[in-house]
């Protein structure tokens, strides 16, 4: 039996007297494509948050690829982790944001090359040629000059997942990358997605490209109110939901 | 007369434009009678100055030029610029702090933006002068000094100048600092960037855009606050002027070769103020190489800094990191 990618149990957290996540419990293959489906609310993007520690977990254990998230675990107890080797954790995850959150100072190719070179001390000539090639493999070999604002949404949603791919990931996560998109600017960015996943990364997509999650997902997760309602293939939860929760969101959104 | 009675011979683009309106503007009369009643008085202003015969126009000739007035025109330079980079470095480590989740750090900033903030400049000034009346000497056990020989004039300037600049400077990166998105420090520290890191390279760089209008306003605020210190006896070019008329008893045609000079300076850093406010208004669009300027002006030597991003082929040495 190989390690999953990522292992949550029981995983709590609340901010103030609201508590977000109730106890979720779930696992991620490695090279599998995971869709996480919810209504707005239900602490999908808290989730994931959690997974690179842009959140702290209350209760419960999440691990990434057998490492405990934010902690360190010695002789039975639970040591917290700096800031410092938090930091190095997330070097292996990356993260794709609703809002693309590109640095706008910088153009799309500084915006690729900077994680490599800051954060790994890289070689510049090698960190570039791989930027480029990058940019080539999300179609924008031609705006690496550009500015974000320069660019489409779904150009900049592009440059955002080549950013990410430029550390090399082993686990990508996806928080509603087309939710902030014209819908004609949909497809390019759920096209890169797909090529990504045909590539063999492990992906956790939160969407509600319901037709992406059937076409592209291995395993998908219903989540609301903080717990995970029902999971399976996608085939089956999208076809034959089980839970009246399931059935409602589905019937709206499909 | 008008274009509308002449036959068409534009570009056909313009042919089915219908004529610009021809209408006699509303007359602001108030403003005009307003307008000539300020003229008028100006001008008597400006010829009761220019006939007195109790101000010596050439004596202001005389001296504008003269070593003693330059040499302080050079001291209030260096004092508005090394105020003015003392007050920055200080102001970006009280915002950092200030913006820090550490209840210490925050609390001393707090404090000492309440202090320098909250006493008159000239107090802080002259506070800094007579240091030698608490503190008789500087140091630590065998390792001290005569706080007078430390603590000369221009460096008690220079102390009360920037310490007290850098309280508002705190304020205003503060400012700077909460305006840029959240989500590009977010996206910094996914990649795996450190606090520090993320700071330096992702949400200052964005910030200099809200931080630099205010900062050339303190710029020009500093230029003209610096002749506050003639009154601990450091050779300014206030100082330097009086020191003339006490000698000439010319006071007015002195205090006017100063303000010439003063009025200099201001608009020299007015031009500049309203250059950089321009390049930074292009904001995130803003050409890298002025960006990179400003960066490495504002930490020199950094081997990672933007612009060895921008120039592919720069290498570590180019940015002087090499000795
Ligand atoms: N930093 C925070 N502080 C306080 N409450 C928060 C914070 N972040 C999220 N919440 C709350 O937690 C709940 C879950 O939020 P979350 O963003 O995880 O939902 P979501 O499933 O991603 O929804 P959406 O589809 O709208 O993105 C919401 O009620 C939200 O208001
Ligand atoms: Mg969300």
């Amino acid at each position: 039996m190989t390690t999953p990618m990522v292992k949550a149990e029981d995983v709590h957290k609340s901010f103030g007297q609201v508590e977000v996540l109730k106890g979720i419990n779930l696992e991620v293959r490695a090279r599998e494509v995971f869709c996480l489906l919810g209504p707005s609310g239900s602490g999908k993007s808290t989730f994931l948050r959690c997974i690179n520690h842009l959140e702290r977990v209350d209760a419960g254990r999440l691990s990434v690829d057998g490492q405990l998230v934010g902690y360190k675990e010695r002789a039975g107890k639970l040591y917290e982790l700096n800031e410092n080797e938090i930091a190095d954790q997330r070097q292996d995850i990356g993260m794709v944001f609703q809002r693309f959150n590109l640095f706008a100072h910088m153009t799309a190719l500084q915006n690729v090359m900077m994680a490599p070179i800051q954060v790994r001390n890289e070689p510049k000539k090698d960190v570039r040629e791989r930027a480029l090639q990058l940019l080539e493999r999300v179609g924008l070999a031609d705006q690496s000059h550009k500015y974000p604002s320069q660019l489409s949404g779904g150009q900049q949603q592009r440059v955002a997942i080549a950013r990410a791919l430029a550390m090399k990931p082993k686990l990508m996560l996806f928080d509603e990358p087309t939710s902030a998109l014209d819908p004609e600017l949909v497809g390019e960015v759920l096209d890169v997605m797909r090529n990504l996943a045909e590539s063999g990364m492990t992906m956790i997509v939160v969407t509600h490209e319901i037709g992406f999650a059937r076409e592209v997902g291995d395993s998908l997760v219903f989540m609301d109110a903080g717990v995970v309602v029902e999971q399976g293939t996608p085939r089956e939860v999208l076809s034959n939901p089980q839970h009246a929760r399931t059935q409602a969101f589905l019937s709206k959104v499909l | 007369m008008s274009n509308s009675n002449e036959p068409m011979t534009g570009p056909v683009t313009s042919a089915d434009r219908p004529a610009p309106i021809q209408a006699i503007p509303v007359r602001h009369w108030g403003q005009m009678i307003a307008g000539v009643i300020v003229i008028a008085l100006l001008a008597a202003f400006l010829y009761a100055v220019a006939t007195n015969q109790n101000i010596d126009w050439s004596i202001v000739g005389e001296n504008l030029f003269n070593s003693t007035i330059l040499s302080g025109l050079w001291i209030t330079i260096s004092l508005t610029i090394l105020s003015m980079i003392i007050g920055i470095v200080l102001g970006i480590g009280l915002a950092i702090m200030r913006l820090s989740p550490n209840r210490v750090l925050n609390s001393v900033a707090a404090g000492y933006i309440w202090i320098f903030r909250g006493t008159p400049q000239l107090v802080q000034l002259l506070l800094w002068f007579n240091l030698a009346l608490f503190f008789p000497r500087l140091g630590i056990g065998d390792f001290s000094v005569d706080t007078n020989t430390v603590i000369t004039a221009f460096v008690a300037a220079l102390l009360g100048l920037g310490l007290n600049e850098g309280a508002y400077m705190a304020e205003i990166v503060r400012g700077g600092i909460l305006s840029v998105d959240h989500g590009q420090s977010e996206a910094s520290m996914a990649l795996g960037m450190r606090r520090q890191k993320t700071m330096f390279k992702i949400v200052l760089p964005q910030a200099m855009r809200v931080i630099i209008p205010p900062m050339g306003n303190d710029l020009i605020t500093m230029l003209k606050m610096t002749s506050l210190v003639t009154v601990i006896a450091a050779p300014d070019l206030l100082n330097r002027a009086q020191t003339i008329s006490v000698r000439n008893f010319y006071i007015f045609e002195l205090l006017i070769v100063a303000s010439i000079w003063y009025l200099v300076l201001t608009t020299i850093a007015t031009i500049i103020q309203s250059r950089l406010e321009k390049r930074f208004a292009r904001g995130i669009a803003a050409r890298p190489s002025t960006r990179a300027r400003v960066l490495k002006n504002l930490k020199p030597g950094r081997v990672e800094s933007i612009a060895a991003v921008t120039e592919p082929n720069a290498t570590p040495e180019d940015h002087g990191v090499k000795s």
